[in-house]
């Protein structure tokens, strides 16, 4: 084989490419395993209520209040574009669907990802490192039915309810801006937005994509962290790997899903 | 109590990645005795341990524990022997989520339907085996390096176990520590009546307490014998490493080129 | 942490959580307005639709009384067919109009149901005929200035 840069290019393409490949077998693989040996999480469930409090409850503070910021902003800015063409009373509108189809599921993931996210993968790496996996191992405990699945689990069932209280934040905080500060009639702020806003197709789509993104955290997260290298710089790869590798697949799974469910209504 | 050794390692190669790590290795552990497996960093020794918990797999040959060979298990026949084998890990491994009373209480929450307040009774037995019964509501955060061994310990052998594997038992410990987790290692082995598996490079401390030595090098048993029998050994490789020469047939330098060739060669260079 | 605060923290979270929907269903959706009830379903065929959309409201003397559910052509009669579902407690006479407005100049389009004297009323199925288009902007305009060099010409 001649050996030239572009044989040792192509080369390091194909390793990097098979590689890639082979990593995300062994992590869909990971997720079929975490699935399968649930048993444990569902029926033990205080393992999993437990879980919830350290990815749910305290991932709390930074939903409520960024979701009434995100709402603020999105009052403040709807305001100065609809008043232009005379219909700031759609200010509602306009609140209301932006953070129930998109911004609340999609900015609730970025942050659970960043705090609850990383959180999984430092804890499952650092355990891996310090041994701990092992020794359960050793003592006939199967790690991932103990430690990887109730952390799954939270994960899927906290993010809805976060994603939720950041859509109902953030419509607070529209009407805090639009009705109470700049003066927008309150009657119709609410009843144009319930005219507009379908339980069906726009918050129970929401709740579905909030849904698809807390699974695929909580996979992203709790695979990083239990295929981490057991050293220091492993487990601190691995939690930056999480946030950039879960950011990307959220806004990738949320273009998905939009397609699939908001096309031509 | 039948005469056949507890574990057998009959031949035993293992490879990782391509790069042989055991090559040929024959060891008997017999019940009621402690083995100490000696060796350098990276030689292969926890390894051998690895493989007789089923963690790894031998490339080839045989790792029997109590008749059973371990590579032929399925995963809920591997699970069944484990619990009864109990495992030290080099720094511990508590879990550090929970108190040291849970983390005693780990295995027998999994594995039994035994009664809270059973439960505690026997936490408080192997609590108290170990000198730490008041340590009970800590976290491992708060306890010293010696402790945390010593907590560990009451954790592995919480089931009875046949058998207890020690991974570096000593290291990292002072010598007050030390001296306590070797006398633990020999009385809980006599007084439980298990066999004992200590991987260490403490030669001085782990020769007090065990029957027996396995000295393995580059993947190989170099030298076997009593106690004894090791500490007079006049063997260059064991001799080294008893008494803790520098230089010997372990080499002081890392294989290099001749120092002149390497100076005037690579000197240039590095400018 | 003990178990039992661990506990009622993640029951306080379940429970704000589920408020949260509550008040997305409620007070920002229109699950409590249209989704319950019964309906009946009708159908009007137009020339033109212009703008209207499904799930576009349907309003009789500015009251949402239904919602349009589909919308389609017919290949043969060229028109638009269009599916809504009305609230069952609201009959309207056989002979009412469809129209298609718009809310505002730029506002979102919705039918609107002219009410006529006919004694008998329209049941679950029927197809309404009588229907007037939508407005279309472009062509009340040329329209207009067409109407316009018309009379400048007299």
């Amino acid at each position: 084989m001649p050996d030239n840069g572009l044989t040792r290019a192509l080369q390091g393409l194909g390793r990097r490419v098979t590689d890639r490949i082979w990593r995300l077998g062994f992590a869909a693989r990971f997720l079929l395993a975490t699935v399968m040996y649930s048993g444990t999480a569902l029926r033990r469930f205080n393992l999993t209520i437990r879980e919830i409090y350290f990815t749910g409850v305290l991932s709390l503070i930074i939903i409520l209040v960024s979701g009434l910021f995100v709402g603020m902003v999105l009052g403040l800015q709807g305001y100065d574009t609809l008043q232009r063409y005379g219909s700031s009373e759609a200010l509602g509108i306009l609140v209301a669907l932006s953070l129930v189809r998109e911004l609340g599921p999609v900015v609730a993931a970025l942050l659970f990802a960043s705090r609850a996210g990383s959180a999984i993968t430092a804890e499952i790496g650092l355990m891996k490192a310090t041994e701990q996996l092992s020794a359960m191992e050793m003592m006939a405990v199967d790690p991932i039915a103990r430690v990887v699945a109730p952390r799954f689990w939270a994960g899927v069932i906290s993010m809805p309810l976060l994603a939720m209280l950041f859509s109902a934040m953030g419509i607070f905080g529209g009407y805090l801006v639009g009705v109470q500060l700049i003066g927008v009639d309150e009657g119709s702020f609410w009843s144009q937005m319930q005219a507009s806003v379908d339980f069906r197709e726009d918050i129970l789509n929401g709740v579905i994509k909030s849904f698809v993104f807390g699974a695929i955290i909580s996979w992203i997260a709790v695979f990083e962290g239990y295929d981490c290298e057991p050293t220091a710089e492993g487990v601190s790869g691995a939690t930056t790997r999480t946030v950039v590798t879960s950011s990307l697949a959220i806004l990738a799974a949320d273009f998905i899903l939009t397609a699939l469910m908001f096309r031509g209504a | 109590m039948s005469s056949e050794p507890l574990v057998k390692l009959a031949d035993v190669n293992f490879t990782y990645d391509r790069r042989p790590v055991l090559k040929g290795i024959n060891m008997e552990i017999p019940r009621g005795k402690v083995i100490a497996i000696m060796g350098l960093s990276g030689c292969g020794k926890t390894t051998t341990l690895r493989l007789i918990g089923g963690q790894l797999k031998a490339t080839s040959g045989a790792v029997t524990v109590n008749g059973q060979v371990v590579s032929e298990l399925d995963n809920d026949g591997l699970y069944a022997l484990r619990r009864r084998m109990g495992m030290l890990f080099q720094f511990g491994a508590l879990f550090t989520d929970m108190t040291v009373y849970d983390n005693v209480a780990f295995q027998m929450r999994e594995h039994t339907d035994l009664p809270e307040e059973l439960i505690h009774d026997l936490v408080m037995m192997k609590l108290h085996a170990v000198g730490l019964r008041g340590a009970q509501k800590l976290m491992p955060s708060e306890l010293s390096g010696g402790m945390a061994r010593r907590v560990a310990l009451a954790r592995a052998i919480a089931l009875d176990p046949m058998l207890m594997l020690y991974d570096e038992p000593f290291a990292g410990l002072d010598p007050i520590s030390l001296s306590i987790v070797g006398k633990l290692i020999r009385t809980l082995n006599d007084a439980l009546g298990i066999s004992s598996v200590v991987v260490t490079h403490d030669i001085q401390e782990s020769l007090k307490i065990v029957d027996y030595v396995y000295f393995v090098s580059e993947g190989k048993i170099v030298a076997e014998g009593t106690a004894d029998e090791i500490r007079h050994s006049d063997e260059p490789y064991v001799h080294q490493f008893v008494w803790g020469e520098a230089d010997g047939p372990v080499s002081f330098h890392y294989p290099a080129k001749p120092f002149g060739e390497q100076i005037y060669t690579e000197a240039p260079r590095a400018r | 942490m003990n178990r039992a605060t661990l506990d009622l923290w993640v029951g306080f979270f379940v429970a704000i959580g589920l408020a949260a929907l509550l008040f997305l269903a409620l007070k920002v959706g229109n699950l409590a307005s249209s989704n319950v009830g019964e309906t009946y379903q009708l159908q009007a065929e137009f020339d033109n639709i212009g703008g209207l959309k499904v799930r576009a409201p349907v309003k009789s003397a500015g009251v949402v009384v239904g919602r349009v559910t589909d919308i389609r052509f017919d290949p043969e009669s060229y028109r638009a067919l269009v599916g809504m579902k009305i609230d069952a407690r609201y009959k309207f006479p056989r002979d009412t109009i469809l129209t298609i407005n718009t809310s505002g100049i730029l506002g979102e389009q919705y039918v609107g149901f002219e009410v006529g004297g006919d004694t008998e009323m329209l049941k679950n199925g029927d197809t309404v005929k009588k229907t007037q288009s939508a407005v279309v902007l472009e062509k009340l305009i040329s329209e207009f200035m067409f109407n316009k060099a018309q009379d400048e010409k007299k």
